[in-house]
């Protein structure tokens, strides 16, 4: 069995090497044919130096007078050899080095072209740090036989020939080399197979060892506070000490081989040396011929090695190819349609979800205990009956034809992982155009989905979001970024200048309009004064600016755009609550400049904004409140503080805290001993 | 900042010889045996000049021996020839698992110590954007070390061995042509050396484009909902590309500068070979040096020319070693300034804490103070808010009472104790902060809330957080207290993650709870409610609260308002109201003005 599956590796590995040939095959050749070139100048090292010691060392000792032509000649073919030898070695290395590398990149882009094109719930699923291992060192290893492939090829080559002119030389002293290649190859063979588990193994615990270490020093504030620095080493000793082993493992297994491995052509040249002095004395070979031989067996030993770390590297190349194919080949892409929506000027956009249902694939299989269902089936009847004060959206072309009975399981774009976490039921909300709608909810009730779904960085399971009467799904990635702007709870900054993180590259956007965004954005006071005010480069993710400094930049990246919608996800939390009123109303003021009197009342965009702050919802024309994935109130603040318990629970919880303390005091105040009891009734 | 240089570990130059010393120093095991190491070590070496001892000695003496060949002598030749080679080959086997078991463990012990260090540093040492180079020190350097150790350590000594004891064994039969073969290497040695520097720099550049290649592709997998939203996904692309395309060409130019040094060896291989031939045969004709000397000297100079190769490339990754171990050294030497005074200190007094601050005052290595004489007391069993805008140095104050720092002037005190005296057991068990990024292990909810109590059972557990009013919430997770909570805790949102964090402080049971803004991503409900039951709860202890919300200070028993790093007032809320002129009144008019 585990014969049978480390014959299987070696197969499927041998055709990774296929692939990487077929990749590069000019390269590969020209690697091959240097080495080959330096395999068979390795032999012919061995018959010149034969050559050297039978027709100018012998015949000079013994007449006891230096044929100087000869000996100039052998010395010029010694050298010739050398420079031959060299040249090849440049093709084979730099060859065989040219073509990891190539490859390497040529993946490296191919992965990471893949990552920018899998849809963000793929992303979901993966952690960074595989996704960062992935085009790292996953490339890594399956190109790293590559290296010492054009080696090994050379090597197979070079022993055929070897055989060859063994057998040319003698059958009997070839006899020598049937029994020392083979065994010499064999011992290779096993020594990589039986090395190969013991570093993947040393592999994995290193990973393992790493991750640990990675992890605790994140959270070094929350170990130091809670004084467990003994139990973070032990649990870091742990996996330190099984490396440990894993490596102490690897190092017995080398020490067995590598003596043998040495040992072995040595021993064929005894063997030569033994067998040669009888067939010498025969009269079969001479001395010449018996030395070249001998000597071949020296220069053979270290090349040989070559094929064993090709077969070394394998079953590591065949793991890291199959963690590529499976980024390179993973489904659910989220294509982009073709229809492109009409700029309208740069008029507001009209943003609408209609029954949006969704829910996460896990990104861990769940836990033994089964996951309790929250009685989807049971609560399904409310789908028809919308909640109070919600107009009927338009009738999308793509509406279900029996909305009573939606089906729980709608047929999902790409199929969820079973156990897939529902986050949002039949949600439904209209931001009319040039309107502010407030998004609102208690902590973990879905809100940062529902802007998710809004610029389309996920799709729902089913139901629709549309903008200006158009399924998100069927824009064009172009247009789609045209018309909406998110601005993120966590503000993300790339390592570029300030002007770049604002225009993103987008065309059209000149410096003025950077500073008007960064102006609207209350950002330019902190930028112009900067070393090199747009110049200036940012560090990595930023580091070089305060968190609200961030935040701000993110808001006049959105605003650069001009986006017709703009979706704000609790996205001024580290701002000033006046820099926030006044981003709003200054978006919100353009409404009655640019109103024309025949037309519509127009502010340049529509926005949802996530918000908990009063002043933030009371810029709002309507408030959507949601509470576990479901829309549960609609309307203005007003009418939601009347008819919706939850959101006034939310909205006032301040002032409730601080009337009941009121109370309290008052109570305390007027007599003490009903304290107690008061406890009790509130 | 001025921070970005205050507290780095310092770069040492120092030889590797001075390296080596000092971590023999720390690593006193690596001693171990190593006497009968390098013994087996030697006998290994001796093995390699076997051969052509044995092809001169078979030569000379048995195939032209003056009697014509004689058979005998070759087998007798042969049979010793193979006696030896069979026991280097067993010393070799002991030399190599003798080595990597100490050596391994050895730097399993330096692995660990280096990670306990780590954790014993300040927060100072600890800071975000050197995070990333502490992991390194107790992953990648000390990987370095033992993969040079697997790989090249063995090949160099061995290698090593080999060139001296050819170049004996050289010396014996020909003086005249082992100056030959010199002649030909020392220049080459010298090019080499020239080379291999060029060399080094080489891989540099290549890991420096490693590291901003990676820098790119973790930016477009962390940044991936922005590239989408903004459809900026070609040009991240070309991005990527960029630096994918220039660390290939480092590599490829590594590569280059890699095979024109080793071929410098081959040449010089050939110019050696050619000049014991000429000048061998000389020799030779004199009558001084046999047809078997001269022989052996060709396969000796073979076996010469391959370990001062493999020598030469071997050394590069022994000096990545070196510097490797050498960053782990100096990580070790780093004396943690917040150092736990052990058996010197001694246990804070049992019952509730009082907290007293002594003329304090804080600044940054090379920054302007923070902090400045703070000087102030807390009577136990109060509950205190700590207010003041972003940059007061509130969050410097809850540092220093939970001693992630020490005061650059004046004294911290609990129950009369000075803070440094404090053995970390006891303090770290009795005074507990709940940091405002809540950081989560990547396990469940359960193993994460157990962080500082592994012994609690999972119903003591959903106790508690019913106690903090949370158990809906827990109800309402996918997998309850079993659910996952992903790597660093992603999989629940910013204010989730700090229920968990208060959870984990409220279960470790302390006499002094330091809250840091540690409710700032929750919904205002929720905050109120758990800033209830946190008062019912934490009756009897005395609880600190760094607050941006001032719903928090007006439940505190008094409030302290800092301000530009200075205590500027301090009293209930509602006298501080009183003066709408003050600190406090302006802060909390612009609360009202958020939340009304």
């Amino acid at each position: 069995m585990a014969g049978k599956t480390s014959r299987d590796i070696l197969i499927r590995g041998i055709r990774v090497l296929g692939y990487a040939i077929r990749d590069e095959p000019r390269i590969f050749a020209v690697a091959v044919g240097g080495s080959i070139l330096y395999s068979l100048l390795i032999i012919a090292s061995a018959y010149v130096v034969g050559a050297v010691v039978g027709n100018v060392v012998v015949p000079s000792l013994e007449s006891g007078r230096a044929d100087l032509a000869a000996v100039l000649l052998g010395a010029a073919a010694l050298l010739a050899v050398s420079l031959g030898r060299v040249l090849g070695m440049f093709g084979r290395r730099i060859g065989a080095g040219f073509m990891q590398y190539r490859l390497q990149a040529s993946y490296r882009r191919r992965i990471t072209r893949r990552y920018l094109e899998l849809p963000l719930s793929w992303h979901h699923r993966h952690a960074t740090g595989t996704l960062l291992s992935n085009a790292n060192s996953d490339v890594e290893a399956a190109w790293f036989p590559i290296a010492p492939l054009p080696f090994a090829v050379g090597t197979l080559v070079m022993l055929v020939a070897a055989m060859g002119s063994l057998f040319v030389t003698d059958w009997v002293l070839a006899m020598v080399g049937v029994a020392i290649f083979p065994a010499l190859f064999a011992l290779n063979v096993v020594y990589s197979r039986r090395m190969a588990p013991r570093q993947a193994r040393a592999q994995q615990m290193r990973a393992e060892v790493s991750a640990i270490a990675h992890e605790s020093f994140d959270g070094a504030l929350v170990v130091k506070t809670m004084g467990q620095e003994a139990r973070e080493t032990a649990r870091f000793a742990a996996r330190a000490g099984e490396l440990r082993d894993a490596l102490i493992s690897v190092g017995r297994l080398r020490g067995v081989f590598d003596p043998m491995l040495e040992t072995l052509p040595s021993l064929g040249t005894l063997a030569v040396l033994l067998v040669g002095a009888a067939r010498l004395n025969q009269g079969a070979v001479t001395i010449t011929e018996l030395v070249s031989v001998a000597f071949l067996f020296t220069v053979l030993a270290f090349p040989v090695r070559a094929i064993g770390w090709v077969l070394a590297e394998l079953p590591r190349s065949v793991a890291g190819w199959d963690r590529l194919q499976s980024v390179l080949t993973a489904t659910g892409e989220m294509p982009y349609g073709d229809t492109t929506l009409d700029r309208r000027d740069g008029r507001p956009a009209t943003l609408v979800l209609d029954r949006v249902t969704f829910g996460y694939a896990p990104a861990e299989p769940p836990p033994a205990t089964a996951p309790a269902e929250p009685g989807l089936a049971t609560e399904e009847p409310e789908t028809a009956a919308r909640p109070i004060g919600v107009p009927p959206p338009t009738e999308p072309a793509t509406a279900p034809t029996e909305p009573a009975t939606a089906p729980t399981e709608p047929a999902p774009a790409e199929p969820p992982a079973p156990g897939s976490v529902p986050v949002l039921h039949d949600v439904s909300f209209t931001v009319p155009a040039g309107r502010t709608v407030a998004l609102v909810g208690p902590t973990g009730s879905g809100k940062s989905t529902i802007v998710s779904l809004a610029v389309r960085l996920v799709d729902p399971d089913a139901g629709t979001v549309t903008l200006d009467e158009v399924d998100v799904r069927a824009l064009t990635a172009a247009s789609l970024a045209g018309t909406t702007a998110l601005v993120a709870q966590v503000p993300f900054v790339f390592d570029d200048t300030i002007r770049e993180n604002i225009t993103l590259g987008r065309d059209g956007i000149t410096d003025d309009d950077v500073w008007a965004a960064l102006r609207l954005a209350e950002a330019d006071g902190f930028v112009a004064a900067l070393p090199d005010a747009l110049d200036t480069m940012v560090g990595e993710r930023g580091a070089a600016l305060s968190g609200g400094q961030r935040q701000r930049l993110t808001l006049a990246r959105a605003l650069a755009g001009r986006p017709r919608l703009l979706v704000l996800d609790d996205a001024t939390s580290a701002v000033d609550p006046r820099v926030e009123a006044a981003i709003l109303a200054a978006l919100r003021g353009e409404r009655a400049e640019s109103t024309d009197p025949a037309g519509p009342p127009e502010s340049r965009a529509s926005i949802l904004v996530v918000a908990y702050r009063r002043a933030t919802i009371a810029l709002a024309d309507e408030v959507v409140y949601v509470e576990h994935g479901r829309v549960v109130g609609r309307g203005t603040h007003a009418t939601l503080l009347r008819t919706t318990p939850g959101y006034a629970a939310l909205v006032t919880a301040y002032e409730r805290a601080e009337a009941e303390r009121e109370r309290e005091r008052e109570r305390a105040y007027e007599d003490p001993a009903t304290r107690r009891g008061e406890e009790v009734d509130a | 900042m001025s921070t970005t240089t205050a507290g780095a570990v310092p770069e040492r130059a120092e030889s590797a010889w001075g390296t080596f010393r000092r971590g023999l120093a720390l690593s006193p095991e690596l001693r171990t045996g190593l006497a009968g190491t390098l013994g087996l070590a030697l006998v290994s070496m001796v093995g390699r000049a076997a051969v052509p001892v044995a092809i001169q000695q078979g030569i000379d003496r048995g195939l032209r021996a003056p009697g014509g060949p004689d058979l005998g002598v070759v087998g007798v030749v042969v049979a010793a020839t193979a006696a030896v080679l069979v026991l280097t080959t067993i010393c070799g086997y002991l030399m190599m698992r003798r080595l990597f078991t100490v050596s391994e463990t050895a730097l399993a012990g330096v692995r660990v110590r280096a990670f306990r260090h780590v954790h014993d540093l300040s927060m100072l040492h600890q800071q975000a954007e050197r995070r990333g180079s502490l992991v390194s020190r107790v992953t990648s350097d000390v990987d370095q070390i033992t993969q040079f150790l697997q790989w090249g350590g063995v090949i160099l000594l061995i290698n090593l061995g080999q060139v001296v004891v050819t170049t004996v064994v050289m010396a014996v039969y020909s003086w005249q042509l082992t100056l030959v073969v010199f002649g030909a290497f020392i220049p080459a040695l010298a090019v080499i050396r020239i080379f291999q520097k060029r060399l080094a720099a080489a891989y540099g550049v290549v890991r420096q484009r490693l590291g901003a290649m990676l820098a790119a592709v973790s930016e477009s997998v962390v940044g991936a909902p922005v590239i989408r939203a903004y459809g900026v996904a070609g040009r991240t692309a070309e991005r990527l590309d960029r630096t994918i395309d220039a660390q290939r060409r480092a590599q490829q130019r590594a590569i280059r500068t890699s095979v024109i040094s080793f071929s410098t060896g081959e040449i010089a291989a050939g110019l050696a070979l050619a000049g014991v031939v000429v000048l061998g045969v000389r020799l030779g004709v004199d009558g001084t040096l046999g047809i078997g000397e001269l022989t052996a000297f060709l396969f000796l100079v073979t076996l010469f020319i391959q370990p001062v190769q493999i020598a030469t490339e071997v050394l590069n990754e022994a000096q990545n070693a070196v510097a490797g171990w050498r960053r782990v050294l100096d990580v070790l030497d780093v004396a943690p300034d917040v150092a736990d005074p052990g058996e010197q200190g001694v246990d804070l007094p049992a019952g509730p804490i009082d907290i007293r601050f002594a003329d304090v005052g804080y600044g940054y290595p090379g920054g302007p103070p923070v902090l400045v004489d703070v000087t102030v007391d807390i009577p136990a069993k109060t509950r205190v808010a700590v207010v003041g805008e972003t940059g007061s140095g509130k969050t410097t104050f809850a540092k220093l009472l939970t001693r992630l720092m020490d005061p650059s002037a004046g004294a911290v005190l609990l129950s009369g104790v000075p803070l440094d005296r404090v053995r970390f057991g006891s303090l770290r068990s009795r005074v507990v902060m709940v940091p405002q990024d809540g950081f989560l292990f990547d396990s469940t909810v359960a193993e994460n809330v157990r962080f500082g109590r592994p012994e609690l059972t999972d119903d003591e557990l959903a106790l508690a957080f019913t106690e903090l009013g949370l158990g809906d919430w827990v109800e309402g997770l996918p997998f309850g207290l079993a659910t996952p909570v992903g790597e660093r805790g992603e999989a629940l949102s910013v204010g989730e993650r700090q229920l968990v964090a208060l959870a984990r402080a409220y279960v470790a049971d302390p006499d002094l709870l330091v809250l840091d803004e540690a409710t700032s991503a929750v919904d205002p409900a929720t905050e109120v409610r758990l800033q209830r039951t946190l008062d019912a709860v934490t009756r009897g202890r005395t609880t600190v609260a760094i607050a941006h919300r001032l719903s928090t200070a007006q439940a505190a028993d008094e409030v302290i308002v800092v301000d530009r790093g200075r205590i500027v007032q301090r009293g209930p809320h509602e006298e501080l109201v009183s003066d709408p002129q003050s600190v406090y009144g302006l802060l909390y008019a612009s609360w009202l003005e958020q939340t009304r």
